[in-house]
């Protein structure tokens, strides 16, 4: 019937031919090998090169895992069990995974941490998330004088009384603000400092004395493992970008001592290795503070930390800004937005954004970085790892364990990266 | 130089201008580093008036009226807007600012904000509106420049039409009393200069005091009731449109306007 129509011209279709399936190359899985496996010579070269490879590298480390003793009090015993063969000895995370996270804390205590670390979820939560309730804003605010408490314990009535220094700050703020929002602005941090420095001491002890409430202190020599570095980086990350954004400003400041302040801060701070900040902290402070004086290691280390990735970040933040056209500026001042005003709801939202990846980096960076307090006597993951090979028990023992400390800060630096990642797109609004 | 015809009728009948001065500019100066852009500006706006500013590039067009909002400082001489003279003093430039629309060559909206929070972020920070009210005067102006349903969209989404139609809309929320545009057609297609026209034309005729730095002659010829002609930082000549486009007197402004006019 069809076949009549090749030679007539005038042509109807009697019969609709039904929907046929498509080549087998040209569909589901073997077309997609075909496209981006095997497209041509050197593609199937490179995917024959890359497979080998793969699976070498599988048969070399599979055994490694597969083999792997989770059961041993220590080394020697993993031998034994092993025989001979390859195989990976994780006993030594299951016997001493306590230390890796907690470090020398006392065991009694380690809800402390624990409790810490949630109420940090919870508390990062509003920060991190627009649809998180906004009353969760009070908890955050209050939060790091909880953890704190929490880690260090002792008195309540420290971090109490030095949270109270910002309302003291804000009081005195409000104060002199109708003299000039300068001079209340310099009031206002002054009285905090002050505060701090003065009578944030002799109130609280006067007030334990009065009333004790508190939880067994522990000192800072105690602190150890994960808990030391996240303690460093959540307070370095969470500081440093505040700070970075002011030192930011200040660098495009037009009053030249602000701008003088923030151009030799940032440089000197980034010209000098971090390490070096970390000694000045641990050894030479000491002979600065009056004597007697105990000024805690691990605050010390976390204001270095702080200092450093502030200076890193203003420059990432000068970037954003510069990234914004002269236009926006105009257009805010058009309007009447003053300074503040403009920097707030126009010029920062915009400048943050566009220097997310470069903040993140710098974020990364800090959290990384944290393992270099193991130089001055810190015990931090790395320096666990070493405690724990001066036992006769672990004596030897290298990959498990850095695999395992490389491991989690994998997972805590990939979050990380997610997260900027979602931000991104949730703040895309430009269309390009 | 693309030039819309205009083609609609003009109601003038608003169209007033008053005795009233709105901006007086004495002797003014400006220097960028040692190049002398603006010499001996003076200048007097009534109430109701619509200026329009032309000259070559480099006349000192821009700066002149940047001035009248501060986005530029000046060096010399006296700058009074409704009243408040334009010194160093903050307090003096927020209130002229918040006076004094602007409108730019390039729109300049907030690109991370909606059309309607770009119309209604000044009202509610500046003049302290609560948001609801704030929105109501938003959505009656961009009715007023007609998209009010593009109000939920990111500028990004908006054609550059649209987008300076914001723009004005955005200028209007705050109440001004003077409004300035800065070549506000210049950065669009030639489709799309004639729906920012009509918003000028528009809001003209409810007699707002407008300066503007535009080489849309037909609207000049139109709406204007003066026209100022610059060249090298100077007031060349300024006339009411009729006889400056027809009967020029200098050199100089013969020579532009065959230049503008001739093809």
């Amino acid at each position: 019937m069809s076949d009549t129509h090749s030679n007539t011209v005038a042509y109807v279709r009697d019969s609709m031919l039904p929907e046929a399936t498509p080549p087998l190359t040209e569909v589901g899985a073997i077309r997609w090998l075909r496209e981006n496996l095997f497209s041509g010579v050197l593609n199937i070269i490179l995917t024959v090169l890359g497979i080998s490879s793969v699976i070498w590298i599988v048969l070399h480390i599979g055994p490694w895992f597969l083999n792997a003793v989770w059961n041993a009090e220590s080394l020697a015993e993993c031998r034994q069990i092993l025989d001979g063969a390859t195989g990976a000895c994780f006993g030594v995370i299951k016997d001493r995974w306590h230390q890796l996270i907690f470090g020398f804390y006392p065991p009694s205590a380690y809800w402390r941490p624990t409790l810490a670390f949630v109420l940090m979820l919870v508390a990062l939560a509003p920060i991190l998330f627009a649809g998180a309730p906004r009353k969760l804003f009070w908890f955050s605010a209050i939060y790091p004088a909880l953890a704190f408490w929490l880690l260090w314990g002792g008195t309540i009535w420290f971090p109490i009384i030095a949270m109270a220094g910002f309302a003291v700050g804000y009081l005195a703020y409000r104060v002199t603000l109708p003299l000039s929002t300068l001079a209340a602005t310099i009031v206002g941090v002054l009285a905090t400092i002050l505060w701090w420095l003065y009578l944030t001491g002799p109130i609280s002890n006067m007030l334990s004395g009065a009333l004790p409430i508190g939880i067994m202190p522990i000192r800072s020599d105690s602190f150890g493992g994960f808990m030391v570095s996240t303690v460093i980086g959540v307070t370095g990350i969470a500081l440093s970008l505040p700070i970075g954004i002011v030192l930011a400003l200040g660098r495009q400041s037009d009053m030249f001592l602000i701008k003088t302040v923030s151009v030799g801060f940032i440089e000197f701070i980034r010209g000098v290795p971090l390490i070096t900040l970390l000694f000045t902290a641990s050894l030479l402070l000491n002979y600065f503070l009056p004597p007697g004086t105990n000024f805690d290691i691990i605050l010390r280390v976390i204001i270095m930390v702080t200092l450093f990735a502030s200076a890193y970040m203003a420059e990432v933040i000068r970037g954003g800004l510069a990234a914004l056209p002269r236009g926006q500026y105009e257009a805010a001042d058009a309007l009447g937005l003053d300074y503040w005003k403009a920097q707030r709801l126009i010029i920062m939202p915009q400048a943050l954004k566009i220097s997310i990846p470069g903040i993140v980096n710098t974020f990364i960076g800090l959290f990384k970085d944290t393992t270099l307090v193991v130089f001055i006597g810190i015990l931090d993951p790395i320096g666990l790892s070493n405690a724990i090979r001066a036992d006769s028990d672990w004596n030897g023992i290298y990959w498990e364990l850095f695999g395992f400390i490389g491991l989690c800060f994998f997972i805590f630096c990939f979050g990380m990266s997610r997260y900027s990642q979602y931000l991104e797109r949730k703040l895309k609004t430009d269309h390009r | 130089m693309s030039e819309a015809a205009i083609e609609r009728q003009i109601d003038r009948s608003q169209m007033q201008v008053t005795d009233e001065v709105a901006i007086q500019i004495s002797d003014m100066n400006k220097w960028y580093g040692t190049f002398h852009v603006l010499r001996d500006i003076n200048m007097t706006v009534n109430r109701g008036e619509r200026i329009v500013i032309c000259g070559p590039s480099g006349s000192g067009k821009s700066t002149l009226i940047r001035c009248i909002n501060r986005l530029e400082e000046h060096q010399a001489g006296k700058i009074v807007v409704d009243g408040t003279e334009l010194t160093s003093d903050l307090k003096n430039i927020d209130k002229v600012r918040s006076e004094v629309g602007m409108v730019f060559q390039h729109f300049n909206l907030f690109p991370h904000l909606t059309i309607l929070e770009n119309c209604t972020l000044a009202p509610i920070w500046v003049r302290k509106t609560p948001k609801k009210e704030a929105e109501e005067v938003a959505m009656h102006y961009l009715r007023k420049v007609k998209i009010p349903e593009q109000a939920l969209k990111y500028p990004g989404q908006l054609s550059g039409g649209q987008q300076q139609r914001v723009a004005i809309a955005r200028s209007l929320c705050m109440k001004p009393r003077i409004m300035l545009f800065d070549e506000p057609t210049s950065a669009l297609d030639p489709e799309m200069i004639k729906e920012v026209l009509d918003t000028m034309i528009e809001l003209a005729e409810e007699g707002m005091t407008m300066l503007c730095v535009t080489h849309e002659m037909g609207f000049a010829q139109a709406v204007a009731n003066r026209v100022i002609f610059m060249d090298q930082g100077q007031i060349v000549e300024q006339n009411e449109p009729k006889e400056f486009f027809n009967n020029p007197k200098s050199d100089r402004t013969k020579l532009f306007l065959s230049q503008i006019l001739g093809h």
